[in-house]
């Protein structure tokens, strides 16, 4: 098990957006979290990579703990030294890309695997090259950020996140921000890799896409799971009136 | 009294307000981030203390807080100041300027969008490495503009040291003008601010230039 989320319990205030999530992402899996805006959905991603903290529940990657239950039951995290270990088992693509502006595009990649991991410069620029070969942007490694259209820049910024070899990536509404001529190219990257069995979790609006290259697709509604499964089920064939009517609106 | 005696006594003074003018800077660019650090600290206390320090040294008249900084020791504590006219023009413009410099960096810090530092965290990037590397580089190039004013401010704001009678270059400009019952050093002193403004805003527009690359 790559991915093991237990009764996982978030409040913003006085507002719960997390009631009791559980979530297993296995080796290979590609997983579709889709619903409407409110529903946990992003923030679920945020738990899971760290960017929020939990109140409750359990995480752990590849069987290392990251956060357990406490003795008065709050989530207890592991130590920094022990956190920083688990971060590298994970991968996370913003949906406003958020590459480091003043870096190229080939610095944005080679920079954590050299400043953060310490790997030796000239593998990490094999690697980076062959990336940028990947995302059909080896002619691109020297220009800067600014200078690419959305769709680039996010695929820089997937293979920024694949430089660091996680075990799992994390997609955050990847396309939210594109123009709908470039989610195309954005989709058909994190298709390619989910040909190649990368394990991923995608947050997305993408129903077509979800239901082509996802393994199980989970519709969240109001910090719960509603309903999850084959996605040619859930997108398919809903039992869940919640599920059906967010569909049926969907497709309007 | 010829022209090149003028400028061989102003020279001189000249040194003295370059002296004024870089030791400022020297002290006040590090300065005004711990003050932006203070003014932002878990600690209420600091917050509201960095507050008022701030409010203070922009409220009131950079001559006054000289004054204050070079006589305030005798006053209170019945120090000897003899020899402390310098030390205390090069505190008195530093705490000045810090306070500015900490707003213009604070503001530079919040043009930094929060994914900047998320996508750091997630990549791995420690503390340091995050505020050095990917975080200051980018508050460098917002607020450069604003630090360029604030510099050619400085230039001519180290003419109010006359009044602890600091012979920097305005000091004996007015001396000799005085003496000489000429207009002459006036016009050599305003020669001076305007050359040394020019090579300021030209250094300025360079490195803004150098980091163009980017937006």
């Amino acid at each position: 098990m790559i991915l093991e989320m237990k009764g996982i319990q978030k409040s913003f205030g006085g507002l719960e957006v997390l009631k009791d999530i559980s979530l297993e992402v296995d080796s290979g899996e590609v997983v579709s979290i889709i619903g409407p805006s409110g529903s946990g959905k992003s923030t679920l991603l945020r738990c899971a990579t760290f960017l929020e903290t939990i109140d409750s529940g359990e995480i752990s990657y590849m069987g290392v703990p990251a956060a357990t239950t406490g003795p008065e039951g709050y989530a207890l995290y592991v130590s920094e030294a022990e956190l920083r270990k688990v971060k590298s088992y994970f991968g996370l693509v913003f949906q406003q890309f958020n590459l480091f502006p003043h870096y190229s595009v080939l610095k944005n990649i080679m920079d954590a695997p050299i400043a953060v991991q310490k790997r030796d410069k000239e593998e990490v620029y094999e690697e980076a090259m062959e990336l940028l070969r990947k995302m059909n942007l080896e002619n691109r490694a020297d220009a800067y950020p600014c200078q690419l259209s959305g769709g680039q820049q996010q695929r820089v910024a997937i293979a920024r996140a694949l430089a660091l070899n996680p075990a799992i990536l994390f997609f955050d509404e990847p396309t939210s921000a594109l123009d709908p001529e470039l989610t195309g190219e954005v989709l058909k990257v994190i298709r390619q890799l989910a040909d190649e069995k990368m394990t991923m979790v995608v947050v997305t609006h993408e129903m077509p896409f979800a239901r082509a290259v996802s393994n199980r697709v989970i519709f969240m509604d109001k910090g719960v799971i509603v309903e999850q499964g084959h996605p040619e089920i859930v997108l398919g064939a809903p039992t869940q009136e919640r599920t059906i009517q967010f569909l049926r609106n969907y497709q309007r | 009294m010829t022209l090149s005696t003028m400028l061989s006594t102003m020279g001189a003074g000249m040194l003295r307000t370059c002296a004024i003018f870089f030791l400022t800077i020297l002290f006040s660019l590090p300065l005004g981030m711990v003050v932006m650090f203070l003014r932002q600290s878990r600690f209420g206390i600091v917050r509201v203390i960095t507050k008022i320090y701030i409010a203070i040294m922009r409220g009131t008249p950079l001559m006054l807080q000289l004054l204050m900084w070079y006589f305030g020791p005798y006053y209170l504590f019945g120090m000897n100041i003899r020899g402390y006219r310098l030390p205390a023009i090069i505190i008195g413009f530093s705490m000045n300027y810090a306070a500015y410099f900490a707003e213009i960096y604070r503001g530079g810090f919040e043009t930094i969008p929060k994914g900047q530092y998320e996508a750091a965290e997630v990549l791995g990037y420690s503390g340091p490495q995050t505020f050095f590397k990917i975080i200051l580089p980018q508050v460098i190039k917002a607020i450069l503009p604003s630090v360029t004013n604030e510099v050619i401010t400085l230039v001519k704001d180290t003419s109010l040291a006359f009044t602890l009678a600091y012979n920097e270059m305005f000091s004996i400009a007015k001396q000799i003008a005085a003496s000489q019952t000429s207009f002459m050093p006036f016009v050599i002193a305003g020669v001076f601010y305007f050359i040394a403004n020019y090579a300021v805003a030209f250094g300025m527009e360079r490195i803004e230039k150098a980091l163009d690359y980017y937006r």
